[in-house]
């Protein structure tokens, strides 16, 4: 029953929030709609951790830990955005960067949104999967364009057309799916069944699947951000309001990586071959790569920090490539990390330019001097993606690295001079900003930290002590994968 | 071997939409372009519907309406409007000549033919042999995409790419489950819906839907 709580809530708050229009208390009733949605969420997830994996819907919906865990923390990243976006979004329509009318659109699509990668994580059937990741973005095309700017637009427009020629390529992927399927299961809707699919994936034809399954982790692997699919990303982020680069980065990126595990599994079971990881390890290790040098390059903050994702999800993508139970735990755990901190940073980050008026990051100074619960948070999300204990993610980077150590030695090296690259890059850009001098008189209002703080207090937990129940959870979790 | 008449008519509905995707190439108008791409449509659902008529899969005439509906009537239609008042109809300017693409087009078809071989011998419907062909209409729509610069036309080339795709998936399997199916329509439907808002966002700030102005972002 929850279940369709968790999807109904802010499908109904999307279509409620473009009735409601600018009538006042729009942002409350936004974040009210998130809190929701929330709450059903974790329902839903003591539920799972009690009863085990859940079949409902006749068959619509299937929830196991893998995407129960999911589904917890995009409702959680949701609701705590929905509140960062409260007081920031007003902020910027007192600039005159927006008006009703768009803010309109951007809490109906915020809700969609929502709604439609919890549509994703919770469905059962691949196609639905398909079709929902597709809306997921369709949600957010006119969110990135929302400023109107000639930058924004392009970035929009790029968003579209990359993300869309990748869905499509998915959309062939899973036509061979089906294709494969079809011959085990027979036709009609219960061949694109998940659940049906895991258990007959021995019988699927190997050939089809290994085509199949490269079509999908190219398709999906777009909206990943893998190198060398990742043009859109570092626009999107920075172009679109900052709300919108803490979900896209925080959560979208997370969703997409779950629909290219699920089709893994597949074909794993399917040609009994390392063929999936490989090439999931390859794209990954490049994206590491590639990203920590991009980085160096940068000058705005908020495209730095995209890069940055892209080379976190890079990592994530290698964990799960090496597969096993130690790399899949520590894939998860680093999922999470990600979207807590990333999205923690973008909160930081949104707020320090918006004072300064600018994104660049030779315009931002003293941070620390305007307002320092600002600088604080900034300067410590800052140390926590980059993996300084005790922070939660050095504990997820180091697992994944030890385990590279002994299962593929040789990639190793790559792993940590990309990190030390990115270290040096970041920690150096973002050093001043927070430290330097400045002339700019104290920030007139308190800034909506509450969630960045939340979320940093999250990950320092996680990384100095792992509840045994989420440990477990976690464990179970990996254990699906394949681990 | 002898064909059945109906399957003689699909193959020659596919042949049809193989020679629709290479005078898409080479048309230089857009509105020409859109003209052809209600004819691909049409093609498309005319062969659908012959298919679930001839092997009895009733799932196939709702997707052969959903096509005629969307894509023989109402995008073309949205289209020409937009085309109208925003008033794009020059000239469209390819990065590349047309000989030129034409030549990489034949090369695609060849490629794709290859690739599809071994999964169309596999497959149990009657229409197999025209897998090559839907998936050198996905490529060549992709070729489109990457040799046009206005925005119209890429969309044009995606929604061709789509056709492509859903051909596939009717010649390899009978077409995808019905629930997917409508999903994937409502998708597209939504998705030019935004493309139509966007299209006047992107006119308003640019006075062009010429992509070329669109290529500030990029790595220095």
């Amino acid at each position: 029953m929850e279940i369709y709580w968790v999807l109904g809530i802010p499908l109904a708050g999307g279509i409620f929030l473009a009735l409601w229009g600018n009538r006042g208390h729009a942002p409350e009733i936004n974040a009210l709609f998130s809190l929701a949605t929330l709450l059903a969420a974790a329902a839903l997830a003591a539920r799972i951790v009690a009863e085990g994996p859940l079949l409902v819907g006749q068959g619509w919906f299937f929830i196991d830990s893998f995407n129960v865990f999911l589904v917890a923390l995009t409702a959680l990243v949701a609701f705590t955005t929905a509140l960062f976006s409260r007081p920031y979004m007003r902020i910027e329509k007192e600039h005159g960067k927006l008006t009703d009318a768009r803010l309109r659109l951007y809490h109906s699509s915020y809700q969609v949104f929502i709604g439609m990668m919890l549509l994703a994580l919770t469905t059962n059937n691949m196609g639905i999967l398909w079709v929902s990741m597709e809306g997921a973005t369709l949600a957010t095309v006119l969110l990135v364009s929302l400023y109107r700017t000639p930058a924004s637009l392009e970035a929009a427009w790029k968003y579209f057309i990359l993300c869309g020629v990748g869905i499509a390529l998915a959309l062939f992927g899973t036509i061979l799916l089906y294709f494969a399927a079809e011959k085990v299961l027979g036709s009609g809707g219960t061949a694109l069944l998940w659940t049906q699919l895991n258990g007959v994936k021995a019988q699927l034809e190997p050939t089809v699947l290994q085509l199949a399954f490269v079509f999908l982790l190219v398709g999906y692997g777009t909206k990943v951000g893998l190198v060398p699919l990742h043009s859109w990303l570092p626009d999107a982020h920075a172009e679109g309001p900052t709300p919108v680069s803490a979900v896209l980065s925080g959560l979208l990126l997370n969703v997409a990586l779950y629909a290219v595990m699920r089709s893994k599994v597949l074909v794993d079971g399917a040609l009994g071959t390392d063929m999936a990881g490989n090439l999931m390890m390859g794209f990954g290790l490049l994206s590491v790569v590639v990203a920590a040098f991009l980085i160096k390059r940068q000058t705005d903050v908020k495209r730095m920090f995209a890069y940055s994702s892209i080379e976190h999800m890079g990592l994530i993508t290698f964990a799960f490539g090496m597969g096993g139970a130690v790399a899949s735990f520590a894939g998860l755990l680093h999922m999470t990390m990600h979207s807590l901190t990333k999205s923690a940073i973008f909160f930081a980050v949104g707020h320090a330019t918006q004072k300064a008026g600018t994104q660049l990051m030779d315009d931002i100074r003293g941070l620390i001097q305007t307002n320092p619960t600002l600088g604080w948070g900034l300067m410590l999300g800052t140390i926590a993606i980059l993996g300084v204990p005790p922070f939660g993610v050095f504990a997820s980077e180091f697992l994944i690295i030890t385990t590279a150590m002994h299962a593929h030695p040789w990639a190793t090296p790559f792993l940590l001079i990309a990190l030390g690259v990115a270290f040096a890059s970041i920690f150096g850009k973002v050093q001043p900003m927070v430290f330097g001098e400045t002339e700019l008189p104290k920030l007139p209002y308190q800034p909506a930290l509450t969630p960045v703080f939340l979320h940093l207090g999250l990950v320092l937990m996680l990384g100095l002590f792992i509840p045994p129940y989420l440990a477990t959870w976690y464990r179970q979790a990996a254990a699906l994968l394949g681990g | 071997m002898s064909l059945s008449y109906p399957l003689q008519v699909v193959n020659l509905l596919a042949a049809l939409l193989l020679l629709i995707s290479f005078a898409m190439l080479s048309q230089r108008r857009v509105v020409g372009l859109i003209t052809l791409f209600a004819w691909q449509g049409a093609a498309l659902a005319a062969s659908t519907a012959i298919i679930a008529w001839s092997t009895g899969q009733h799932h196939l005439y709702y997707s052969a309406a959903l096509t005629l509906i969307l894509k023989v009537i109402a995008m073309p239609w949205f289209f020409y409007r937009i085309v109208r008042q925003l008033d794009v109809n020059r000239e469209v300017e390819s990065m590349l000549n047309i000989p030129t693409t034409m030549l990489i087009g034949i090369v695609l078809v060849i490629f794709s033919f290859n690739l599809a071989l071994p999964i169309s011998q596999m497959a149990g419907t009657v229409m197999r042999s025209t897998l090559g062909i839907a998936m050198a209409c996905v490529l060549l729509a992709f070729l489109m995409m990457i040799t046009r610069r206005k925005a119209i036309t890429q969309v044009i080339g995606f929604l061709a790419m789509e056709n492509g795709l859903f051909f596939a998936a009717t010649s390899a399997t009978y077409g995808m489950p019905l629930v997917v199916e409508l999903g994937v329509a409502l998708d597209v439907l939504v998705g030019v819906f935004v493309l139509g808002i966007f299209f006047f966002q992107i006119r308003e700030s640019f006075e062009s839907l010429d992509l070329k102005h669109m290529e500030k972002l990029r790595e220095k």
